[in-house]
């Protein structure tokens, strides 16, 4: 199969799709033949559903899915984080259990990493699981967890040795969400919106063989699903369809989508709409004033610059070649670009910024970007983190000094 | 649009690096700062010569090398890396483009060989004593004379205009304003009626002269009626240019700046541990990147002829003016007390990037413009 050229590819998968795709299947059905096929998830390995394509060929096969404009595996929310990190280190049993029903979309899944004690370090978690003969008691609390009210499993990252150094002495487990001892409640933000949840454990059970990798490894897991995280995960990506787009199948997985998207309905507003801002300028007025013009033309400039950086990087990426500084930077760019963006909205809109709901301009989307974006520095690594980062790993600066080397039962925390 | 620079642009890329890193080192900078032509005639001839840097962006028929934007913005980028001080900019950038965007092809055939070769220098005089970028500022009057025309005006802020051979100056029909009426002229700098001075400047690294012109015999460039079209096209290419230069002039202040950080020792620890300075560091990084971004795809969006690259120019030209002086100051801050010595080599760079921020137009100039190519 690694030898296959492009033009294979795309015959072999044109065929085919002409041969099974049907928009009136049930999209579960749908996906089981997909899943049956390996044109799912193309470069995973032919044992796992896939085909083992090597990743250049990818697209390929994406725009001829979408060319008849075919849906593919669910790949919403933490699904693919979950697959990715399962089949580069869970048990083969685990595997097979997990990952069909991952990209039929008939599972849904989170990620319990955070904890109130620990966000930027991360490797302070406290959550413990202890071992009580074939299975672990897991009590604790974790936080910022998306999805979790409608997830069937979690990736949970538990310690397990308190005598070890932090970073060794957690373990990496796959927990089921709907079972005693586990409580999911919302978590309410200072826009009103819930888009994160908080998960309580109280002598919650894990059985042993859903543990991932081995006892004291699960910092190391853990880096490959947040390294997945970062590259957006890679599943078969189907942007724009082509064709018709009626069919009982399309209204299946629009439903599913609605669902997944439901807890990030803010984030419209997370990169401070920059898209609005020519416009809204003309409908205030803004762009007669010569100072505003200044602050527009500057935040364009900025966020112009950002989204030609995070291109390059791309570019970059595409051609072979090493990714040089540009691809660390994207999401202090992003901070960047939204924070000015209320600034500039702010200018624009005047007095009318007291108001929020359908008396707010723009029917409240003003309102909701200007209360919702001092959550975007923090979320997902903050500022300060994506500084120590950037200073540490592009520009090889030295790394703080630690005082939280030695046995995890000393160290001082929250 | 291309997001990436090819293979070859990246083999030009280092070899132009190596050229300058060996012909401008700063020891070179600070001995021809202080001279009056500013530059080393062996240095340019070999430039010429070895590499054909001047006619880079001139088509093979002139006698150049048949390359574009892209590759005349590498070797701007990497002049601002080395501060080299050649009339580079004033005889490739501004003074050839000037031509090449006015003039006829037998004006073309006659005059661009010889800067291509690099025999004859020149500059492109177009602000005045009101010290505007903006073309509608320009008085300088051209009268018809036989076949010819008379100017009578005077340029300032003309970049070598002290040494050039061959000055491109922007002018008007008298009684006209606005477009109307420019146009671009051609005039030999020993011609009678020329006054050339040289003026004491800020950063000496790129010298500036006074011009005045006294009844000066001139030749139109091109046939006259699209001046104000060839001069705004030659200026925003030198923004996209000047742009580049900045970003080449950034990454040394910035690389300087992150080797101190590993070197100084300060309270028992290389400074480059301490927060503060790494997050000013990162912080340093992402505003040059988003610069070098910007110029990188002005530079491409011109080569290309996308019609919104005058627009770009405009976003590159004011992007980098303010991360380039910003990148000095902070570089300044970050070597401490050693930083604002004559000793240390920050200062030239701050110069140079104080000189930029103004020179083609201020920030706040190209970011009015870039609002009204975009119509808003």
């Amino acid at each position: 199969m690694s030898k296959m050229n492009e033009a294979d590819v795309r015959a072999e998968v044109r065929a085919w799709l002409a041969a099974n795709w049907d928009p009136e299947m049930s999209l579960v059905a749908w996906r089981n033949e997909l899943v049956d096929s390996g044109w799912g998830m193309p470069q995973w390995p032919e044992k796992w559903h896939g085909r083992g394509l090597p990743v250049g060929l990818v697209r390929a096969v994406e725009e001829e899915f979408a060319n008849v404009g075919a849906v593919g595996v669910a790949r919403s929310g933490v699904r693919l984080l979950a697959a990715a990190t399962l089949l580069e280190h869970g048990t083969d049993r685990q595997k097979e259990k997990y990952l069909r029903r991952i990209l039929t979309g008939e599972d849904t899944w989170c990620q319990l990493f955070s904890e109130p004690g620990s966000g930027s370090d991360l490797a302070g978690a406290t959550t413990r699981a202890d071992l009580h003969g074939d299975f672990w008691l897991i009590n604790g609390q974790k936080v910022w967890t998306t999805s979790a009210h409608h997830a069937n499993y979690g990736l949970l990252l538990a310690r397990t040795d308190w005598d070890a150094p932090k970073h060794e002495g957690m373990s990496y487990f796959v927990i089921e969400i709907r079972q005693p001892g586990v409580d999911v409640q919302p978590l309410k933000q200072m826009n009103g919106h819930a888009s994160f949840n908080q998960v309580f454990f109280t002598d919650a059970q894990v059985p042993t063989d859903s543990l991932v990798g081995r006892v004291g490894e699960g910092w190391k897991i853990a880096m490959t699903t947040l390294a997945h995280e970062r590259r957006g995960a890679d599943g078969l990506n189907v942007p724009t369809r082509k064709g018709a787009r009626a069919g009982r199948m399309y209204e299946e997985e629009r439903r599913e989508l609605e669902t997944a998207n439901q807890p990030y309905k803010w984030y419209p507003q997370r990169a401070g709409r920059v898209d609005l801002i020519l416009d809204r300028a003309k409908e205030t007025g803004a762009n007669k004033d010569l100072h505003i013009r200044q602050e527009i033309a500057k935040l364009m400039i900025l966020a112009k610059s950002a989204e030609w950086t995070a291109r390059r990087a791309r570019a970059a990426q595409q051609q072979g070649r090493p990714q040089g500084p540009e691809g660390s930077l994207g999401k202090l760019a992003a901070s960047h670009v939204a924070r000015a963006c209320a600034r500039v909205h702010t200018l624009m809109t005047g007095t009318d910024a007291l108001l929020s709901g359908p008396e707010s301009p723009r029917n409240g989307i003003i309102a909701e970007i200007l209360i919702s974006v001092p959550a975007i520095s923090i979320a997902g690594g903050t500022d300060e983190i994506q500084r120590n980062i950037i200073s540490e790993r592009v520009l090889d600066l030295p790394k703080e000094p630690r005082f939280d080397t030695g046995p995890f039962r000393n160290v001082r925390r929250n | 649009m291309q997001f990436a620079f090819t293979d070859e642009q990246e083999e030009f890329r280092a070899a132009t690096r190596r050229f300058l890193q060996e012909k401008s080192p700063t020891t070179e900078v600070r001995r021809l700062m202080e001279t009056s032509e500013g530059y080393d005639a062996d240095t340019w001839r070999q430039l010429s010569d070895q590499l054909a840097l001047p006619g880079i962006h001139i088509a093979e028929q002139y006698g150049g090398g048949g390359f574009g934007m892209v590759e005349m913005c590498i070797v701007t980028e990497e002049m601002g890396r080395a501060l080299l001080c050649a009339p580079y900019f004033s005889t490739a950038v501004l003074a050839t483009n000037a031509i090449l965007n006015a003039g006829t092809d037998a004006q073309k055939a006659n005059v661009l060989p010889d800067l291509a070769s690099g025999k004859r220098l020149a500059t492109l005089a177009v602000t005045e004593l009101n010290g505007q970028w903006n073309p509608h500022a320009i008085e300088l009057v051209a009268t018809p004379d036989g076949n010819g025309f008379r100017l009578q005006g005077t340029k300032s802020y003309v970049v070598d205009g002290h040494v050039a051979d061959l000055l491109v100056v922007a002018g008007r029909i008298g009684g006209t304003s606005g477009d109307d009426g420019l146009a671009l002229f051609t005039v030999r700098a020993d011609a009678s009626g020329v006054e050339r001075r040289l003026l004491p400047s800020m950063d000496p690294t790129r010298k500036l002269a006074r011009v005045d012109f006294r009844g000066v015999h001139a030749d139109l460039l091109g046939s006259g009626t699209d001046g104000a079209k060839a001069l705004t096209r030659t200026l925003d290419q030198a923004a996209v240019a000047l742009a580049n230069e900045m970003v080449g002039g950034a990454q040394t202040l910035f690389d300087s700046a992150v080797n101190y950080t590993k070197l100084r020792v300060q309270f028992g620890r290389t400074i480059g541990s301490f927060q503060a300075i790494k997050h000013k560091c990162a912080d340093m990084l992402l505003e040059m990147e988003l610069a070098k971004s910007a110029a990188y795809y002005a530079a491409q969006a011109a080569a290309a002829e996308d019609p919104e690259w005058p627009a770009l120019a405009c976003l590159a030209k004011a992007s980098a003016s303010e991360m380039y002086l910003h990148l000095a100051i902070e570089t300044i801050q970050i070597h401490g007390g050693i930083g604002f010595t004559w000793d240390n080599d920050t200062h030239l760079w701050f110069k140079r990037a104080k000189s930029s921020e103004v020179f083609l137009g201020e920030p706040y100039y190209h970011r009015e413009l870039l609002m009204q190519r975009w119509g808003v």
